[in-house]
C-alpha cells in the first residue's frame, strides 16, 4: 500500500463532481429501489434492534407502552397544573404530541447513526445501503405501534371525539416515513463522514422539543410567533395530532409539510448520489 | 454465465483522523483560510492508495488466489469484487450472484436462537425466508446441534457457533464467491465433514476469488493466482509460478 499526500483540489468537492455524473445518480436510484426490496432483511433487522434492547426483560418492548403511559402521566398532571388547563381537553393533547415527538425525534436522532452503528455489515455485506436507513424508519415504526396504545388509552378514558379524521392519520405516518427516510440518508451520510452531525442534530432536537407546541398549546403562544411557523418540527406534528384529537388537518401544515418532502428529498439526492459509494470508506 | 472484468481500477482511502472528521475544524480551517500555516500537514488530507490500476477479468470455472503480504490490497480488490466499495477510477464489470464471505459469522444475532440465526444469515446472503425455510431441515441436520437449535446461540461454545454459520454460508451456492483468509470450522470430526462439504459447494461455485496467506491453500483450491504488493498486480499466472515468484521476494 503506498501512501501519499494529496494537496491543492478539496477531496470532498472532487468527490462531489465525480458524483454526479448520470451514471451515478442512476445507481444512487437503483441504490434506494433495490433496498425497498430487499425489505425481508430490515424488517428483521429493525425487528431485532427493538428486542435487543429490551432482552431478557419480563414484559419486553411493552416497556416502551409503559414508559411512555408514565411520562404522559406526570408531565401531564404537572403541566395540566402550571397551565391551568382542563385535563379532560389537555391530557389527550399531550399524549398525542408526546407520541409523535417520540417517533419524530427517533427517526432524527437514530437517523443520524444509520450507517456508522452498521459499519461492520456495510464493509461485509454487499447490498444497497439505503437498507440501514429503512431498518432505522421500521425500527421506530414498531416503537411507535407500542406508544400509539398510550394515545388510545387516554382519548377512550376522557373520551375524545375518535371520528373519520382519524383516516388522515396512515396518511399523516406515511408522509413523516417519507421525511424519515431522508433525514435517515442524508444525515446518516454526513455523520458518517463528519462525526460531530448526531452530536449536534442530538442538542438541537432537544432544544426543538421545548419550542414545539408538545406540553403547550399553540394558542398560548401570544400573537404566533414566526418561530412557531418556521420550526419544521411542528407541521409534522401537527398534521398527525389534529387527526388524532378529531379535527382535519389545516393546509398550511400539509404545505409546510410537503414543502419540506420536497426541498428534503432534492438536497438529499444531490448528496446521496454524489457520496453514497464513499459511505462504504467512511464508516 | 457468470463473469468479473476489470479495467484501470483504483482505489484510495481518504485518512480522517479524529481533528478532519470534526465540522469544528473544517469551519475554523475556512474561516481562517490558511492564515495558520504553521501546521501545514493537517491541512491535507492523507490518501492512501490501495489499489492502482488493477486489470483483472475471469471466466466460468476460474478460480484465482490473491497472495501478498499484508497491507498489499488483497482485501480491497475483494470488496471492489463484491461491490462493497466503489473504485475512484476504472470500471468494474461483474455479473453473477456474488457473495462476499469475509466473516462467516456475520450477522449473527446472540439472543436469538439457532433457527432464527438460520434464517437471518440467509437474508444477509440475499434469500427469502421462505427459500430459506425450505433449507432449514439439511442444515440442521449438518449442524448435528439437535435440541441446540431451539435456544439463543450465545449458549453455544464458539465451536458450536462456528458450525452454525459454516453450514448456513455454505447452503447457498452463488456463482461469484470472495473468501477471505481460511474458513476454519470446530473439531476434527466435524472439520472432515466440513472439508468434504466444502469441496462439494466450491466445486458448484462458476468463479472462486481467495485471499490468503496460506500458500497449502491456495495450491489446493486455485489454478491462476496473482502476487499483490503495493496496490498493485505485480505477476499474475499459474498458481506455481506466481508462489515461486512470491517466495522469492520474500528472500526465501
Amino acid at each position: 500500500m503506498s501512501s501519499e499526500t494529496q494537496a491543492g483540489e478539496s477531496p470532498l468537492l472532487s468527490q462531489f463532481r465525480h458524483g454526479l455524473n448520470p451514471e451515478q445518480i442512476q445507481r444512487a436510484v437503483s441504490d434506494i429501489v433495490a433496498g425497498w426490496e430487499r425489505r425481508e432483511l430490515w424488517m428483521t433487522l429493525g425487528l431485532h434492534d427493538v428486542r435487543q434492547r429490551y432482552r431478557r426483560s419480563k414484559l419486553g418492548p411493552f416497556w416502551i407502552t409503559i414508559s411512555m403511559a408514565v411520562m404522559v402521566l406526570a408531565l401531564g398532571l404537572l403541566y395540566g397544573q402550571i397551565f391551568r388547563q382542563d385535563l379532560h381537553e389537555y391530557l389527550p393533547f399531550l399524549a398525542a404530541g408526546f407520541v409523535i415527538w417520540g417517533l419524530v425525534s427517533s427517526v432524527v436522532n437514530e437517523g443520524c447513526l444509520s450507517f456508522i452503528r452498521s459499519d461492520g455489515m456495510i464493509r461485509q455485506l454487499n447490498a444497497p445501503v439505503s437498507i440501514y436507513a429503512y431498518r432505522n424508519l421500521w425500527s421506530n415504526l414498531i416503537a411507535f405501534a407500542h406508544n400509539i396504545w398510550v394515545f388510545f388509552g387516554v382519548a377512550l378514558w376522557y373520551g375524545v371525539d375518535l371520528n373519520w379524521n382519524l383516516l388522515w392519520l396512515p396518511v399523516a405516518l406515511f408522509v413523516i416515513l417519507l421525511n424519515g427516510l431522508w433525514i435517515s440518508l442524508l444525515f446518516g451520510l454526513l455523520s458518517a463522514r463528519f462525526r460531530d452531525v448526531p452530536l449536534i442534530v442530538g442538542s438541537i432536537v432537544q432544544v426543538l422539543f421545548f419550542i414545539t407546541p408538545v406540553i403547550w398549546r399553540p394558542e398560548m403562544l401570544p400573537g404566533r410567533a414566526l418561530l412557531l411557523d418556521l420550526n419544521p418540527f411542528y407541521h409534522l406534528v401537527e398534521i398527525m395530532r389534529a387527526p388524532m384529537l378529531g379535527q382535519a388537518p389545516a393546509l398550511e401544515h400539509w404545505l409546510a409539510v410537503l414543502s419540506i418532502l420536497l426541498v428534503g428529498w432534492v438536497i438529499t439526492f444531490f448528496f446521496y448520489s454524489a457520496y453514497r459509494w464513499r459511505i462504504a470508506y467512511w464508516v | 454465465m457468470a463473469s468479473i472484468q476489470l479495467e484501470k481500477v483504483s482505489v484510495s482511502f481518504p485518512v480522517y483522523n479524529a481533528a478532519t472528521r470534526s465540522i469544528k475544524n473544517r469551519i475554523i480551517q475556512s474561516a481562517t483560510g490558511g492564515q495558520i500555516r504553521a501546521d501545514a500537514t493537517s491541512q491535507r488530507i492523507s490518501v492512501v492508495q490501495a489499489l492502482q490500476d488493477i486489470n483483472l477479468s475471469l471466466e466460468n470455472g476460474d478460480r484465482l488466489g490473491l497472495v501478498g503480504h499484508n497491507g498489499a490490497g488483497k482485501t480491497t480488490l475483494l470488496r471492489v469484487l463484491g461491490g462493497i466499495y466503489e473504485p475512484n477510477s476504472g470500471r468494474v464489470s461483474v455479473s453473477g450472484l456474488t457473495v462476499p464471505l469475509f466473516d462467516i459469522s456475520l450477522g449473527m444475532d446472540q439472543e436469538s436462537t439457532g433457527y432464527e440465526n438460520i434464517i437471518l444469515r440467509g437474508l444477509f446472503l440475499g434469500l427469502t425466508r421462505q427459500q430459506m425455510e425450505a433449507r432449514m431441515e439439511e442444515i440442521a441436520d449438518f449442524t448435528e446441534l439437535g435440541d441446540f437449535l431451539d435456544l439463543p446461540i450465545r449458549t453455544y461454545s464458539a465451536g458450536m457457533q462456528m458450525r452454525l454459520a459454516f453450514a448456513v454460508s455454505t447452503s447457498v451456492v452463488p456463482d461469484i464467491l470472495l473468501l477471505d483468509e481460511g474458513i476454519g470450522a470446530g473439531d476434527a470430526a466435524f472439520l472432515q465433514k466440513a472439508r468434504e462439504r466444502l469441496a462439494r459447494f466450491t466445486e458448484k461455485v462458476s468463479i472462486i476469488v481467495l485471499s490468503s496467506h496460506s500458500d497449502d491453500l491456495v495450491r489446493s483450491m486455485c489454478s491462476k493466482a496473482i502476487l499483490m504488493e503495493h496496490g498493485q498486480i505485480v505477476c499474475a499466472g499459474p498458481t506455481d509460478e506466481v508462489l515461486e515468484q512470491y517466495q522469492a521476494r520474500r528472500g526465501f
